[in-house]
């Protein structure tokens, strides 16, 4: 565990050796940590870095300098359409969409105490997927009718997870294991609506319900960029007091925290990031659930994380997707390819979690 | 000490055992208590001597942690009210009575890997805001807290490291770093071996004799309840038997009506405070 430097208290008595550093000043007194800033910027380097290589890269190679070029104005007709109709938009999507996972993921595995309780895997991001799809083949929906479709699809998944879960407060394996089941009923839904649907929409229909940046244009990165816009600073402000609520309910209930109200903002918080990501790129699965864990090593903090992991995830998003279109000799959905990490992580953490008695 | 004129007299003449004479900030005023629709307490009135230590005592699921989470607010009284300074309770911004209540719940859980000064600084919260998340105050409130505690060469330490007896003083530490007067604990003692529980209420002593603290305390031991409580509460299926001095109130017939044990009640040697020895009845 590093701690760093701080500012020394005026009796001259050693420092109390706190977790980052103090920043003070007239009126504000802040704490930083400095080891998670560090790890967002890396991360943040790399998922520039990765962006750029998925720019060039692909079934027809452009130069770098071509890409940078496009980047700074000097554009040709080649990188117009390459990088600014096909490329550009999806990698950014795809960290937006990475971040927005990430984001969700940390919360919701923080307010269930366990990394099981990922909205991609106790069936939110399913519910969004639902509302989707219903908007899409039911009334032929515009892109924000779809994507308020999804939030509600996603809301309405989180509260009947939490309603079948509730007995006296709610404990993360009835969660866990509640929301594994209406993962299961809600992709049967969605399994259905697709069985009514028009065959043609339906091939693109199951493209998307995999995950898939492939087609994706600026209109859904501007669904993405205004879901981080308006949410990603209520999850960063929300970040102190989901470190109380880490104390156990009553604890942070004695600390002057408004527990019931916190934990519904940051579901609502949560829902929100988790399905807007899903009407940009599909229910791309796994990315949620391995950003949170992957941050919270790098950062090696006791606390959730919640930037670190929207770094992680947009880290992670763009790397998939440029495996996803390079890896294999035909492109495949990104969801395919994340799924190919997340997978085995995940049986990895069942066996770990049934072995200490976790689950 | 004195043994049969002990136990609170319910006639008329003093129609409410548990008012006490000593001025009084967080007091119960017939409240009724219970979890969805299960009554666990009714019409219960209670006030609590400002400066001075009070335990709780009473038989398992005699509703006594019940009523210390009403006292602290966890728990909204289904009638009847919780006085703080005179206030309803309820009607208290939460981040308010924070600063002037705070509470060490039974089983408070610490993050994987939090170092022993980063869980004490979080008492602080109520303190804190987005602009100010670490003045000289809470520098100095946790630096003390972790000073009256014997924690300081703890402070790098992972918690998950500590020892039983070792972690629950540092959960005191951070209800101290709160820095409020009225100071309540729910079984602080459990779990702990006798030496550890010895020593973390001999902590709870002087926190009342140097810093002048207001403590609750539910406690399972009788004696040490006896020994260390400046004023008693015995309850008996979500009812006040008693309260008062412990060498006023704790007798045998006392102790039979809370806990249907035949017993004898000596003075403790050590502490002159009342001892319980139940009765062999082998």
């Amino acid at each position: 565990m590093t701690t760093l430097g701080l500012d020394t208290p005026g009796d001259g008595s050693a420092p109390l050796p706190l977790r980052g550093v103090v920043v003070r000043g007239r009126n504000y007194s802040m704490r930083l940590d400095m080891r998670a800033i560090v790890v967002c910027c890396l991360l943040a380097l790399g998922t520039v870095l990765a962006g750029l290589v998925s720019l060039s890269v692909g079934s027809f190679d452009l130069p770098v300098s071509e890409v940078f070029g496009h980047l700074f104005g000097n554009r040709t007709e080649a990188s117009e359409f390459i990088v600014g109709r096909l490329r550009l938009p999806r990698t950014l999507i795809a960290a937006g969409v990475g971040f927005a996972f990430g984001m969700s993921g940390a919360i919701f595995q923080a307010l269930v105490r366990n990394p099981l309780g990922s909205p991609d895997l106790i069936g939110f991001n399913s519910g969004a997927a639902l509302g989707a799809v219903i908007v899409i083949f039911e009334f032929e929906g515009s892109r924000a009718e779809i994507s308020a479709g999804a939030v509600a699809g996603g809301l309405i998944a989180a509260l009947l997870v939490y309603a079948f879960a509730w007995k006296r407060g709610v404990q993360a394996y009835r969660l866990v294991l509640v929301g594994i089941g209406a993962k299961f009923a809600v992709d049967a839904l969605v399994d259905y609506e697709l069985t009514r649907a028009d065959i043609r929409d339906v091939r693109e229909a199951a493209v998307w319900l995999t995950g898939s940046l492939n087609g994706r244009g600026w209109d859904e990165f501007r669904t993405i960029v205004l879901a981080l816009i308006v949410l990603a600073p209520l999850a960063v402000l929300m970040q102190r007091r989901l470190d109380r609520l880490d104390l156990g309910d009553d604890t942070a209930a004695a600390l002057g925290l408004q527990v019931s109200r916190v934990k519904l903002a940051l579901i609502l918080v949560g829902v929100g990031l988790a399905s807007l990501g899903v009407a940009a790129a599909g229910p791309v699965a796994f990315i949620a659930f391995v950003a949170g864990p992957v941050a919270r090593r790098l950062v090696s903090s006791p606390n959730a994380c919640i930037v670190p992991a929207g770094f992680a995830g947009a880290f992670l998003m763009v790397i998939a997707d440029l495996a996803a279109r390079n890896l294999l000799p035909t492109e495949v959905p990104v969801g395919i390819m994340t799924a190919a990490i997340g997978g085995p992580y995940l049986l990895w953490l069942l066996h770990r979690q049934a072995q200490t008695g976790a689950l | 000490m004195k043994g049969s004129e002990t136990v609170v007299n319910v006639d008329a003449s003093s129609p409410r055992p548990s008012r006490s004479p000593r001025p009084s900030r967080l007091r119960a005023d017939g409240i009724s208590l219970g979890y969805e629709d299960v009554p666990v307490i009714e019409g219960l009135d209670l006030d609590i001597p400002d400066g001075q230590i009070t335990v709780i005592v009473g038989p398992n699921a005699c509703g006594k942690s019940t009523l210390l989470r009403a006292l602290s607010r966890l728990l909204k009284p289904t009638r009847g009210a919780v006085l703080l300074d005179g206030e309803l309770i309820d009607r208290l911004p939460t981040r308010e009575v924070a600063r002037r209540l705070g509470l060490l719940p039974q089983s408070p859980i610490a993050p994987e890997g939090i170092l022993v000064v980063d869980l004490v600084a979080r008492g602080r919260t109520p303190h804190q805001s987005l602009f100010q998340q670490w003045s000289d105050e809470d520098e100095a409130a946790v630096r003390t807290a972790l000073d009256a505690t014997g924690t300081l060469e703890l402070a790098d330490r992972s918690v998950d490291e500590l020892s039983g007896g070792q972690r629950q003083r540092v959960w005191i530490a951070m209800a101290l770093a709160q820095q409020t007067d009225l100071l309540l604990l729910d079984e602080p003692t459990t779990f702990l071996d006798i030496t550890h529980q010895v020593d973390v209420l001999n902590l709870v002593h002087a926190l009342h004799r140097d810093q002048g603290r207001t403590v609750v305390m539910v406690l399972h031991d009788l004696n040490l309840a006896c020994r260390y409580a400046h004023h008693i509460v015995a309850m008996r299926d979500g009812q006040i038997v008693a309260a008062g001095a412990p060498a006023e109130v704790v007798d045998a017939e006392l102790v039979s009506r809370v806990f249907d044990l035949e017993c004898s009640v000596i003075d403790d040697p050590s502490s002159g405070t009342p001892l319980v020895i139940p009765t062999d009845t082998r």
